[in-house]
């Protein structure tokens, strides 16, 4: 199967008084409709390597190839049009907009990449609502649900414009077990449904060995990469 | 779009803090539109009163004689040139009444009443009794009706230089706002006052109104060279009055020097509240930067929400400064308390002053736009 995610090379240093270089020529590759995870320490430069997979960030050094396009000649706008086409991001804090009603923050990314959201739009939201059990709460503000919803939110947010890629840093860090549990199966559901390329990043080894892929990262290099 | 809305509810998430500044902003804008409106209303209130019931362009003779006699032409010039608004021919000479045996210097001014009413405004002026018709007939200012104790119907005698008593009979009083002239001058017929003052078919001058007094300068540069006669002397109030102007003009500065200070006031004040707003927002900045918003459409987000600001402040200014405009006029308009001011809204001004604010309040959200293009999604989800 082609990969949707290639990393070539990739260094990423970070400037400061004192310069720290966070990975070390990363070579790596994510299948399409694959469900990976990336575990390490604290500090490992797990993180960072997700957000340079987001197009958050760029790469010191190297490549990445995203959905066949290499994103070291894009603009800032043309990596944040990418991001919004290709990708979708969950973090350990929800990240809602409190202005916003649960309904309208999903529907956000795709306003940001279409501008009017029509019926058909709206339709799918709801069927994220749905698929995420939160369906009661869909026209509630975001900061009036619980860590659960608003999380849950999040991911559908994340889900909204039908991304190949889902990027998770520590989707579950805040949530008590019964949710990550909810969360996971959620996980797994869309990956089997909508074939979307899954990376998590997660320091619990419990949830990573739920995982059909499991890269460790230590001192920014990749130091396993176990396929099951 | 997306950006003007995600401004909206920015600022309504947020509602003390977005009606504080709507309020500072339109306090700015109606003490702007205050003043501005209040110092024109005055500026032209006291040119209106100065040199808008009074000729603003005179021509007299330059020569040893000091009447002019074709006069008619020189009327007929000056209108065809369409300059004028008014003509009047005059001729005016000094004389004195006694009255309680004291000698009352007068001028004793001859006009065609009609052409002159279109300078003065005699028909307002009229007070008491009428505009005078016959040949013995004369209109006196209130101060010197007050002076001798004549009023209408009395008889005024009126000695001329050469000893020649003339006795005439008071048509009306007038009050032409000024002392000087209320107690000087005795309006009459002009062929009376030309076989008085032995100058048959001449005058002593030509009093001229103009449409636009500021003009007046101009208009008399042109008489000068469409008539072409050195004998004759074209003067103008604008020269006559360099001390108003100068009054005028550093009043108009001062006026501009307020409205400038209190529109950096606006930026400055709406800069740094929208810089807060940026702090505050950067989370959501971050957000929406991470799910793919094009760094201009965030930037958007802050020039609208100085949009909407000024948007508010100004009209909400405007209505505020309108309304303390119309309390000045009934609080100090009502009559008996000396109010000279006749309030002039010149929308135009009005407008002008909206559009310096919309673009002041929008000017201070691209200051915050600016500092939001340097923010980092990356920064904001490390911070948590």
């Amino acid at each position: 199967m082609a990969a949707i995610v290639e990393l070539k090379n990739v260094d990423k240093v970070y400037r400061g008084a004192v310069d720290t270089q966070a990975l070390f020529n990363i070579n790596l590759a994510f299948e399409q409709g694959s469900f990976n995870s990336i575990v390490g320490e604290s500090g490992s430069g797990k993180s960072s390597l997700l957000y340079i997979i987001g197009t958050l960030d760029r790469p010191t050094g190297g490549e990445l190839w995203l959905e066949g396009y290499s994103t070291s000649s894009l603009s800032s706008d043309g990596m944040a049009a990418l991001r919004n086409r290709t990708t979708g991001f969950v973090f350990q804090f929800h990240y809602l907009l409190p202005e916003f009603s649960a309904m309208e923050n999903v529907l956000m990314p795709y306003l940001i990449g279409h501008r009017n959201a029509d019926d058909k739009v709206k339709k799918r939201a709801d069927e994220l609502f749905d698929l995420m059990g939160i369906a009661r709460v869909k026209n509630n503000m975001a900061n009036r649900m619980s860590g659960g919803q608003q999380q849950r939110t999040a991911i559908a947010r994340a889900l909204m414009n039908n991304p190949r890629v889902f990027l998770a840093d520590e989707p579950t860090g805040n949530l008590d077990s019964e949710n990550t549990a909810v969360i996971y199966r959620i996980f797994r559901e869309v990956n089997r449904q909508f074939g979307t390329t899954f990376i998590i990043v997660t320091h619990d080894r419990r949830i990573a060995e739920q995982t059909d892929r499991i890269i460790e990262i230590k001192d920014g290099r990749i130091v396993m990469d176990l396929l099951k | 779009m997306l950006s003007l809305r995600i401004a909206f509810r920015f600022l309504r998430s947020n509602p003390a803090q977005t009606a504080l500044i709507t309020c500072g902003m339109a306090v700015a804008v109606s003490i702007q539109v205050f003043v501005g409106l209040l110092i024109g209303s005055l500026q032209s209130s006291l040119v209106d009163s100065t040199v808008g019931n009074s000729p603003q362009v005179t021509i007299s003779s330059n020569t040893k004689v000091p009447s002019i006699f074709a006069w008619d032409s020189i009327i007929d010039t000056a209108r065809r040139s369409n300059l004028i608004s008014a003509a009047s021919p005059v001729a005016a000479g000094s004389a004195i009444t006694v009255s309680n045996e004291k000698n009352i210097p007068l001028l004793l001014k001859g006009v065609h009443i009609e052409e002159a009413d279109r300078i003065y405004r005699l028909k307002e002026a009229v007070y008491q009794g009428n505009l005078y018709v016959g040949s013995r007939d004369v209109m006196i200012g209130r101060e010197l009706a007050a002076e001798i104790k004549a009023g209408v119907g009395d008889k005024l005698t009126v000695v001329l230089p050469d000893g020649t008593e003339t006795i005439f009979s008071i048509s009306g009083l007038y009050d032409l706002g000024s002392a000087a002239v209320n107690k000087t001058w005795v309006i009459a017929n002009l062929r009376t006052v030309q076989q008085l003052l032995g100058l048959p078919g001449r005058i002593t001058s030509i009093e001229m109104s103009v449409p636009d007094v500021f003009n007046a300068d101009s208009v008399a540069a042109q008489l000068k060279n469409e008539l072409n006669d050195s004998n004759l002397r074209i003067e103008n109030w604008k020269d006559q009055n360099q001390e108003l102007l100068g009054a005028l003009r550093s009043q108009g500065i001062s006026s501009t020097i307020i409205q400038v200070v209190i529109i950096f006031s606006v930026i400055i004040a709406i800069s740094s509240v929208l810089a807060i707003t940026v702090l505050q927002k950067s989370r959501q900045i971050g957000i929406l930067k991470a799910m793919g918003i094009r760094d201009l459409s965030a930037s958007l987000i802050f020039i609208y929400e100085g949009l909407l600001l000024g948007l508010a402040g100004s009209l909400l200014g405007i209505a505020l400064g309108l309304g303390l405009l119309y309390a000045f006029d009934a609080f100090t308009g009502t009559p008996g308390t000396g109010n000279t001011i006749k309030i002039k809204i010149d929308y135009g001004f009005v407008l002008i002053s909206w559009g310096i604010a919309l673009a002041a309040s929008t000017l201070a959200g691209f200051f915050a736009a600016r500092r939001s293009l340097k923010l980092n999604p990356i920064d904001v989800i490390r911070e948590g």
